[in-house]
């Protein structure tokens, strides 16, 4: 097997939960597309393990726990979006305009 | 050996009897008192079974110099917790071969396993003496020293090295760092165990009758063993990372003991300012453990860093900004000046706990890691031979300003907490001038006569309805509660310093060990400064004690109800202490007294003092007759004018002096409002930074930046004119129409950027992201 | 779909003589890679909420799938324990409590669909190009993972473990304080008060 079949597989998925960001409106759909990028990486992480040692798997998995973290309190979040706004779409969230 | 060896049992008791209070406190009888109680108990008992061992163990470990009594000075470090040990214990062997010496090849950590296994023989023997003494006389490397022990040791002290006990423990790795946890038992630790434990166990029984019947009389007795453990875990730190964890232990504990009574906002707000100013202290201590670390070598160890500041392998400039950043830690913990505003508002707490923490043992962990850590302090801020630096500075001013703000308060506790500011500005000022043993001396003594003190102040407030207002309530006392108004009475005589009394004989160690005074012999340096702010110093301390005498037993009673004397859980404590606070002083008499039996001079120098190659090479400042006398005489003359101005009504002029002059009442409503250093902190400063400061920013935003803005806006619609009449007008049609609709497009353009909208913002980003990667991967890579 | 042909493009060289063909793990790779990539894409583009977190599943299990074949099994079954068990759960959660169109719904998505295709596009450009030009036909070779683990070991985990706990460890104690400050965080932003 090549290492590259891996990290272009791994670059796709990424592109495609970029993508996920950026297009869609509900927030709980935006984080599953950062749950791709993240996994992205994770594969990252493993295959040049085969290289480096365990290090890398040692991250992919701080990487797994951050990553259950991150979900956690951004769907916390979402759910307080929801209770104050009666919707979860982030383009109706624009208070950052200046 | 095994108690040395053993010694974490101590704290490991204590922090035992936190979580069986905590869990069965309630369950119990006495409702948890009793646990602590016997817990704290034991320790006493354990910590005295040290003492008396490391007693013999100094006494029988003489130690010759040169190289090989080098490594074995450091026999008792474990390696594996100080590489300069492990270094140590090599070098010790290889001279070993050069000399050719065949027999004494058990340097280093081979001495360290005899002693183990001779001192579990001996275990439990508590006079172990005798045979600890031939365990490691075999054992120990230098050989010729150890064949004429009682000779060497007769001779002269400094001939005796006590070896440090270092054993440690490895608490977790990473990388290749190792941290270990574990314990250093010297001379300095083991006299703060039984420091601690004593005044700890005094303070149990005392609370008892105290707190009785408090809504949280459990949780009570729980922080007081928890405190109890911390201070124990801290004053037994084996490397300079426990002693942050066992500082801000103390400092949680102190948090939580003075906000006991948190349902007063008063109290809840001084616990929180004493936690709040400590952490300014704290983020000294971690700058000067992380500067010290990498000084060291990436070594947290306290020997490892001892030994190389003292033998100039560390330089100076590292070592003076590690002890400008620790000094910052003392300042907050043990109340110095600027940062000492934090001690009188903790009196908040429940008496017992002013006592214990606020007076005998968690305020001094500043002067106790000073004197841990003294050769960085010896060495950075060149204590020998000067005559001012830092550390002897602030503790000068502390010492003078404290006593000086004693004499307005009204509240007993808060003359006593001011008092005690100003007794720990001692301390920090004889460490600083180079007399180590007089700080440590001092620090010995005034547990004592403080914690009765504070004690004392308790039991009248327990009598007097628990108001601790000397001036409003409380009065004529004397003849209704002899038992607290003679313990408080010899106690004061001590802090005054009266002649034979332990106050004296520490306070004029500090008082010589400046050097400043002619005639003194064998002190580090001239602080001529330091010499009369602490005689100023002493003189107001007489006078305020005897002011806060007067008002709380002389005159008529002018508090309500009827006071009575306390209970005997509550005198006992109160005779203990002052009979300590009276004698104390015996253990450090000076060695000029050569018509006392041999051996019964400075043995607390002694035992106390490390001599090896932990400990900088100081010098002892010879008891001066004539500076005795006068310091004497100050804190006579103070109680003496104190004494006809309140007692005998003289100066009668000087009565209500503050309502008639201006310039008195001036002077005054400075120390009443204590310098202003609360006003300067909350209004100034806090004021400043939530005013002004954001004010200015807002202005700064508003005009300067938006200013910019609108300028390059203003000089881009001018020039944009100027274009358009100049240049625009004299090219073609088509030209225009492009220009202006490519502008208008770019507007439009950027105006979409600013939409507020998050998934714009990352889908720019990312495509900014792929710009630059595209330009790094394809251009430079 | 530009990503499919670059799956195939790479994947064709693999049966060049040169290199050693281990057939059945490329095959699942094959298989499975295209899976996902199409999962994928239905995450981010689909109309129904609940079937996105469903193709979710999918793209997940095969990222174990992928740890299984990269000899990482720890962190393989790790991956299907905390995400296909846990993290999907929360999904389906967050869905069911904001009260998601659970059927077909058009507005799932903004009007910046073209941006997003385009950002994608570059991003992917780039990062294939700088990976074949720097890996190009390099070998997987698990140098790494020769002498800590024999065929039916346990030593590859072992040494994670080792890692982790040994390496590790101040990383480790931090991630439980992360987790700590998260569970407290969460809890106080979705109460009601």
């Amino acid at each position: 097997m090549f290492l590259n079949q891996f990290l272009l597989l791994s670059a796709i998925l990424f592109t495609i939960g970029v993508y996920g960001v950026i297009v869609r409106k509900n927030g709980v759909l935006v984080l599953m597309s950062i749950e791709l990028v993240l996994n992205a990486v994770n594969i990252n992480l493993i295959v040049f393990s085969t290289y480096w040692g365990v290090a890398g798997q040692v991250f992919a998995l701080f990487t797994i726990a951050i990553a259950a973290a991150e979900v956690g309190v951004g769907l916390a979040i979402v759910l307080l979006i929801y209770r104050n706004q009666r919707s979860v779409d982030i383009d109706e969230l624009d208070e950052m305009k200046g | 050996m095994w108690f040395f060896t053993h010694v974490w049992i101590i704290p490991a008791l204590m922090a035992l009897s936190f979580l069986l209070i905590l869990f069965f406190g309630k369950k119990m009888p006495k409702k948890g008192a009793e646990i602590g109680i016997v817990f704290v108990g034991a320790a006493f008992v354990l910590a005295l079974l040290t003492g008396g061992n490391w007693i013999a163990w100094s006494n029988n470990n003489p130690e010759g110099h040169g190289p090989a009594a080098e490594g074995a000075a450091l026999a008792n470090v474990d390696p594996s917790c100080s590489s300069v040990a492990a270094e140590a214990a090599a070098v010790g062997e290889g001279v070993e071969h050069v000399e050719g010496k065949t027999e004494g090849k058990t340097a280093g950590k081979k001495a360290g396993e005899g002693h183990n296994e001779g001192g579990h023989s001996t275990e439990g023997a508590t006079a172990a003496a005798p045979p600890i003494g031939e365990s490691a006389a075999p054992a120990a490397p230098a050989a010729p020293a150890a064949t004429e022990p009682a000779g060497a040791e007769k001779g002269g002290h400094e001939e005796v090295a006590t070896r440090p006990v270092v054993s440690c423990i490895n608490w977790f790795e990473n990388g290749d760092q190792t941290i270990s946890i574990g314990t250093l038992v010297d001379g300095q630790s083991v006299l703060l165990l039984i420091v601690v434990t004593l005044i700890s166990l005094l303070v149990h029984v005392f609370s008892t009758d105290y707190v009785h019947g408090d809504r949280r009389y459990t949780h009570y007795f729980a922080f007081l063993s928890l405190f109890t453990a911390s201070m124990l875990f801290f004053v037994l730190s084996e490397n300079t990372l426990q002693m942050i964890v066992g500082w801000e232990l103390v400092g949680v504990c102190s948090f939580a003991l003075i906000g006991h009574w948190w349902e007063e906002k008063p109290n809840s707000d001084a616990a929180l300012k004493a936690f709040l100013t400590n952490r300014v202290g704290d983020i000294g201590l971690l700058v000067g453990v992380i500067v010290l670390y990498f000084a060291a070598g990436k070594s947290f160890s306290i020997m490892d860093l001892n030994i190389l500041a003292n033998e100039g392998e560390i330089s100076h400039n590292l070592l003076l900004i590690g002890s400008l950043c620790l000094i910052t830690a003392v300042m907050s913990k043990s109340g110095q000046f600027i940062l000492h505003t934090w001690l009188p508002d903790a009196m908040a707490g429940p008496t017992p706990v002013s006592a214990l923490i606020h007076a005998a043992t968690m305020v001094v962990a500043g002067v106790y890691m000073v004197a841990r850590l003294y050769p960085v302090f010896f060495e950075g801020l060149s204590i020998s031979g000067s005559s001012v630096n830092a550390l002897s500075m602030i503790g000068a001013i502390t010492a003078l300003f404290g006593a000086m703000l004693a004499f307005v308060q009204k509240d007993i506790k808060k003359v006593l907490a001011y008092s005690t500011v100003s007794q720990l500005g001692f301390m920090v000022t004889a460490l600083g001038v180079g007399a180590w043993t007089a700080a440590l001396f001092h620090l010995f003594t005034h547990a004592f006569f403080k914690a009765c003190l504070f004690l004392g102040a308790g039991s009248l407030s327990h009598a007097c309805h628990h108001s601790f207002n000397m001036v409003d309530d409380m009065g004529g006392l004397r003849k209704i509660m002899p038992k607290t108004f003679w313990t408080y009475l010899v106690a004061t005589a001590a802090l005054a310093g009266v002649f034979p009394l332990s106050g004296f004989w520490s306070k004029d160690e500090i008082l010589a060990g400046t050097g400043s005074f002619p005639g003194t012999e064998g002190a580090n340096g001239e602080y001529h400064v330091m010499l009369v702010m602490l005689l100023l110093a002493a003189f107001c301390t007489a006078a305020y004690m005897t002011r806060t005498i007067w008002y709380a037993f002389y005159g008529e009673y002018r508090g309500h109800g009827t006071p009575h004397e306390s209970g005997p859980r509550i005198t006992t404590p109160l005779i203990i202490l002052a009979s300590l606070g009276a004698i104390a002083g015996i253990v450090n008499l000076p060695a000029a007294f050569d018509f006392l039996p041999e051996g019964t001079q400075t043995r607390f120098e002694h035992y106390v003092e490390p001599v090896g190659l932990y400990f900088p090479a100081i010098s002892h400042a010879g008891f001066n007759p004539a500076l005795a006398v006068i310091s004497v005489l100050v804190g006579l003359s103070g109680i003496g004018l104190a004494y006809l101005y309140f007692f005998k009504d003289a100066f009668a002029g000087l009565h209500g002096l503050a309502e008639r002059n201006k310039v008195a009442a001036f002077f005054k409503n400075i120390l009443v409002n204590k310098y202003y250093f609360d006003w300067l902190y909350t209004t100034v400063i806090v004021g400043f930074v939530k005013g002004p400061l954001a004010r200015a920013a807002n202005w700064f935003s508003a005009n300067v930046i938006d200013g910019t803005v609108n300028l390059v806006g203003k000089t881009a619609v001018g020039s944009g004119s100027w274009v358009y009449k100049n240049v625009d007008q004299k090219v073609v049609d088509g030209a225009v129409n492009g220009a202006g609709s490519s502008a208008s497009g770019v507007g439009a353009m950027l105006r979409l950027t600013q939409t507020g909208r998050i998934q714009q913002y990352a889908a720019l980003f990312f495509a900014a992201v792929a710009i630059l990667a595209g330009v790094f991967v394809v251009v430079i890579g | 779909m530009n990503s499919a042909a670059l799956i195939i493009a790479e994947v064709v060289p693999l049966v060049t003589p040169e290199t050693t063909f281990d057939a059945p793990a490329n095959v699942v790779f094959a298989v499975q890679a295209v899976v996902m990539i199409f999962a994928a894409l239905r995450v981010v583009t689909t109309k129904n909420v609940v079937h996105a977190a469903l193709w979710l599943v999918v793209v997940l299990g095969g990222v174990g799938l992928n740890y299984i074949l990269l000899q990482a099994e720890f962190v393989a079954v790790t991956q299907f324990l905390v995400y296909l068990g846990a993290v999907i759960v929360l999904f389906l959660f967050g869905v069911m409590l904001t009260r998601a169109p659970l059927g077909v719904s058009d507005d799932l998505d903004n009007n910046q669909k073209k941006i997003g295709i385009g950002v994608g596009v570059a991003l992917l450009a780039v990062l294939s190009y700088a990976l074949i030009e720097t890996f190009g036909r390099s070998e997987l070779t698990f140098a790494a993972y020769e002498g800590v683990a024999g065929p039916n070991t346990n030593g590859r985990t072992q040494a994670v473990s080792d890692a982790i706990f040994g390496q590790y460890l101040i990383p480790f104690e931090m991630l439980s304080l992360l987790l700590l400050a998260a569970l407290i965080g969460a809890i106080v932003l979705a109460r009601r008060d």
